[in-house]
């Protein structure tokens, strides 16, 4: 979450004082991420230092301060909220080197370890959805926030079917050993942002 | 109160050498006003376990109990009297009858209960309206979006004094605000006090029931347990 960009789009709306902009921060992302104002205050000064930002007021950057935003800091968000989040490189998941660990180790259940994830992250759906039901219909910025949520933790769960599945066929099946059946294939993706 | 209770329910197709366990002993208790998921993978027992508590096909062994009364010491003809007076069912694909319309889609159960046909109507219309469908109660179900004729569906599950409401994949053939306003309309038609069992495979539909199981090879290897509350998602301290 770039807190340095969500304070940039905030004041490409007009100036503003830094609480104001911790304030709006949290309305505008449903309060589901907490930001504390001295994280506010410390964003600001970066930014001003890199001239993304310029204060109103002499002083000591503090409450009595209106923050605008610069020319620079308009190109500057402009280039951040076109360009994609970097999603080439496979993060180093705990949740799949669990699960390829599980393999591995003599006498773990796989099927076990799955279930134990996929319990956990439905039940966290559960409480996501309860704050649906009772919030999202009257805030469309939260209701997008929890349905992103919603989503990433589905993918999981769905990754998890689709590895138990692969694992049962495996078992009942072998697969080949892929080294000697298929030439080396690069093991980074990308194209260009 | 304990509405739906199944136990020890086993059912097995074939004989032999193609003799397949669709469930085996299964237990499951759902009170009033309970909303149940179950979810498990293709060929886990999901469907089968929503036909046998429906009363629409009989286990192999176990015991079924809706209101408390055991469905294998009722005749055939009360048990079709069960499912037509108490029992509600949602379908994926909808089962709506299409030379019918909406209401009298919805009405039809009361009427073959004996409900004289006005009276019947009437409550079809209040159940359709209800779901938001009162203008579309005289339409047919091809006049009908996917998402109204689930709705209808849904009326047509609930209308009378039902106390029991099985839905198999009831969101399956729907976009995803559609099968989320699907679940709505389930969870609230529970939270007026009747008995919910979903079958899924999908998690954020799961996701709308007070209670998830998880059924696999014909045995509910595990559920969850009651969500804590969606105010510990927005606590200080949570790491997002």
């Amino acid at each position: 979450m770039s807190v340095r960009h969500a304070l940039l789009a905030l004041l490409s709306e007009g100036p503003k004082y830094g609480l104001q902009l911790r304030q709006e921060f949290e309305a505008r992302t449903g309060e589901v991420w907490p930001l504390n104002v001295g994280q506010v205050y410390t964003t600001l000064q970066r930014l001003e230092r890199d001239d993304l930002v310029a204060s109103d007021e002499t002083g000591d950057g503090g409450p009595q301060n209106r923050f605008r935003i610069t020319a620079e800091g308009e190109r500057e968000l402009a280039t951040w909220l076109r360009t994609p989040p970097d999603l080439s490189s496979p993060p180093r998941d705990e949740l799949v080197m669990k699960i390829l660990i599980a393999l591995r180790v003599p006498g773990v259940d796989v099927h076990e370890v799955v279930q134990a994830h996929r319990r956990y992250l439905v039940e966290l759906m559960q409480e996501w959805t309860r704050l649906k039901e009772y919030a999202a219909d009257r805030d469309l910025g939260f209701a997008l926030v929890v349905d992103a949520e919603l989503f990433r933790l589905d993918s999981v769960i769905r990754w998890l079917d689709a590895a138990e599945g692969r694992i049962k066929r495996a078992a009942s099946d072998p697969p080949m050993d892929a080294a000697a059946a298929l030439p080396k294939l690069p093991r980074r993706v990308g194209v260009p942002r | 109160m304990s509405v739906l209770e199944l136990r020890d329910v086993s059912k097995v197709y074939g004989e032999g050498s193609s003799e397949v366990n669709a469930l085996r002993e299964v237990s499951l208790v759902v009170d009033a006003g309970e909303l149940v998921a179950v979810m498990g993978p293709s060929g886990s027992g999901k469907s089968t376990l929503l036909t046998i508590a429906g009363s629409l096909e009989e286990p192999t062994s176990g015991e079924v109990l809706v209101c408390g009364a055991a469905l294998s010491g009722m005749s055939r003809n009360d048990r079709a009297r069960l499912r037509r007076r108490s029992i509600g069912y949602v379908f994926q694909d909808f089962n709506l009858l299409a030379g019918l319309t909406a209401a009298e889609n919805v009405s039809l159960p009361l009427e073959l209960d004996g409900t004289p046909a006005k009276a019947a109507r009437v409550e079809g219309i209040r159940a359709l309206d209800e779901l938001g469908l009162g203008q579309r109660a005289s339409r047919y179900p091809d006049e009908l979006s996917g998402g109204e004729r689930q709705r209808v569906a849904i009326a047509r599950a609930v209308v009378g004094d039902r106390r029991v409401l099985l839905a198999d994949e009831p969101s399956g053939a729907l976009d995803s605000a559609n099968g989320e306003a699907v679940m709505r309309l389930i969870r609230s038609a529970c939270q007026r006090g009747v008995a919910g069992v979903v079958v899924t495979h999908d998690a954020q539909l799961a996701c709308w029931a007070d209670r998830v199981v998880f059924l696999r090879d014909g045995r509910v290897v595990d559920q969850t347990t009651t969500p804590p509350g969606p105010e510990s998602l927005l606590a200080p301290s949570r790491n997002l």
